[in-house]
């Protein structure tokens, strides 16, 4: 706490500036003055990131973030208040709802990847997953290829379920690959025995199957088909709003502020069943934290796959 | 707004390596069409069924069939095929549920049955409004001219009824191509499903949405097209059960 006046002196300092700035505000962060609120778009199931507890309430790792980042910016714009406003999207509706206004920041599990960026941009790098297979034991699926003409499962609009269609057609594996409409719907459709296999990030993964009935039934294959660096959505071409996210979140990886964040969703008990994911922060994370980073290169994060370089050269 | 409009997309290759975006529309308009038709075939058979029961002297009969009416028209079709698909072959003996779950294409048998069984109940309201719309003196003069009930209703009866609830059976029609679009939250890829894919895998979200609000247009029109030359065709001159029926003398 010896740096509070430091802090207050610059957030003094910064509502200088801003007030300065106040004229010639564009675009998002105008928007968010001008309404006196920042949008967050949020998800029911990507626990651990951003999801529905019991209490009817959105919270999570990626949610806390977005709250931080809201929190700078209202500093930043020197406004006394700040209303956030919560709309539910699902992975199929985030970018759309980004890029026409609806929402100002995503704050779920999204992968920062070369396709995205064309259309919108992402905040510095939060979390490094990667694309693995979860089965049940009992079907005892090791790699890909133990997937040959068995049906297997995806959520629509994520990029692992592209991986998966790429894949299925340069491995010639004749899949049949379902599109659930939903994290948790997907894992349903494996826990039913409606298909075979879940293919998603591995945290994700986890944490359905630790919150799960049965979570000793199901297995997470060590094989890695991806590296896939998660980060926060921002509208693209919106260089004032992104400085604004940015900055924030990079002060918070640089400061050591994150390591808190990231305990309290990932190192301990978690609402609404207390379940404890117990996932220490990766060595590529601690890299990703100590220099911030929102390259959507997954090389820069980690050695590639041979999976996913394979689904990649194809375009 | 940040946006590129790209209306090439549909000729690009898309990421399963076999086919353009286009042939993956239209590959979700197959399964649409399967699904539409297989549906409406169920439905028409069981809902003129139960819609004949629900005009039938028989007290028990008919509250048996208002009861399955009232089960599948009130229970949203989404939930419907959610409740078929994931809770029923858990609560029926687990071998059955295996078998159900093994089945080639379950997510299209499912989708069909509850397409098929959500229809039919709404076509069965229609099927007995028209059966009440006729005059009393038809069932009357049937059984004047010693015809048991069941061919009062097979030569009088029915035959005048379907050709006056033709506009409404058209309606239903273009209901369930619209309605088979809910088979994509159980796994079906249909043309909404496909479009959906395509979105996801371009983002060129505006293009896709327009390309399917084309194609249901497009069937919808040449159902409506259908439907109006069946009337015509089926048509009795002097007997005007609708409004578009032949009042010209060519």
């Amino acid at each position: 706490m010896m740096s509070s006046k430091l802090v207050v002196a610059l957030v003094g300092l910064g509502v200088l500036v801003s007030s300065v700035q106040a004229q010639e505000l564009t675009g998002t962060l105008k928007k968010i003055k001008d309404t006196g609120t920042i949008t967050l778009g949020v998800r029911d199931s990507s626990i651990p990131f951003a999801y529905l507890d019991d209490k009817q309430s959105y919270q999570g790792y990626s949610i806390d973030l977005c709250l931080k980042a809201a929190t700078a910016i209202q500093k930043q714009l020197g406004m006394t208040a700040l209303n956030v406003k919560m709309v539910p999207v699902t992975s199929a509706t985030r970018v759309p709802l980004i890029a026409n206004g609806t929402i100002d920041l995503s704050c779920d599990s999204a992968t920062n990847n070369a396709d995205r960026q064309k259309v919108v941009s992402f905040a510095p790098t939060m979390f490094v997953t990667a694309n693995r297979i979860l089965a049940k034991k009992s079907s005892n699926i090791k790699t890909l290829d133990d997937l040959k003409g068995k049906t297997i499962v995806s959520t629509s609009g994520t990029s692992n379920l592209k991986q998966i269609t790429i894949l299925n057609g340069e491995r010639n594996l004749g899949m049949n690959i379902l599109a659930a409409k939903d994290h948790a719907e997907a894992f349903l459709m494996v826990e039913t025995g409606r298909a075979v296999a879940f293919v998603m990030d591995d945290i994700l993964l986890a944490s359905l199957a630790a919150s799960s009935r049965a979570p000793n039934d199901y297995a997470i294959t060590t094989e890695a088909l991806s590296v896939e660096p998660y980060g926060i959505i921002e509208r693209k071409d919106d260089p004032a709003f992104k400085a604004a996210v940015d900055g924030a979140l990079t002060s918070l990886y640089k400061s050591g502020a994150v390591n808190d964040i990231y305990a309290k969703w990932f190192l301990k008990p978690i609402p609404p069943k207390g379940v404890n994911l117990n996932v220490p922060m990766s060595p590529q994370l601690k890299a990703a934290f100590a220099h911030p980073t929102d390259s959507s290169d997954p090389a820069v994060y980690a050695v590639v796959p041979e999976a996913q370089k394979q689904s990649l050269k194809k375009k | 707004m940040h946006y590129n409009w790209n209306w090439g997309i549909f000729w690009q290759e898309s990421p399963d390596g076999v086919s353009t975006y286009m042939d993956t529309l239209l590959a979700g308009l197959k399964w649409t069409l399967a699904l539409s038709i297989s549906a409406w075939i169920m439905a028409l058979v069981i809902g003129t069924v139960i819609g004949t029961i629900r005009t039938m002297p028989n007290k028990w009969a008919v509250r048996l069939a208002n009861g399955y009416v009232e089960l599948f028209r009130n229970i949203p079709l989404i939930v419907q095929m959610f409740l078929w698909y994931f809770v029923m072959p858990e609560i029926v003996p687990a071998s059955i549920g295996n078998w159900l779950k093994s089945l080639p294409n379950a997510s299209f048998i499912t989708a069909f049955l509850a397409l098929g069984f959500f229809t039919s109940s709404r076509i069965a309201v229609q099927v007995s409004a028209g059966i009440n719309a006729l005059p009393r003196g038809q069932k009357l003069a049937g059984t004047a001219l010693g015809l048991t009930l069941p061919q009062t209703y097979r030569y009088v009866l029915l035959p005048m009824s379907f050709r006056i609830i033709i506009p409404s059976l058209t309606n239903e029609f273009a209901a369930i191509i619209k309605n088979s679009s809910v088979a994509l939250t159980i796994g079906l890829v249909e043309l909404t499903a496909a479009t959906y894919s395509m979105r996801e895998f371009t983002f060129q979200t505006f293009e896709s949405l327009t390309g399917a609000t084309v194609i249901y247009v497009l069937i919808s029109g040449i159902a409506l097209l259908l439907a109006r030359w069946l009337e015509k065709a089926i048509a009795i001159p002097g007997f005007i059960a609708s409004g578009s029926a032949n009042t010209g003398g060519h």
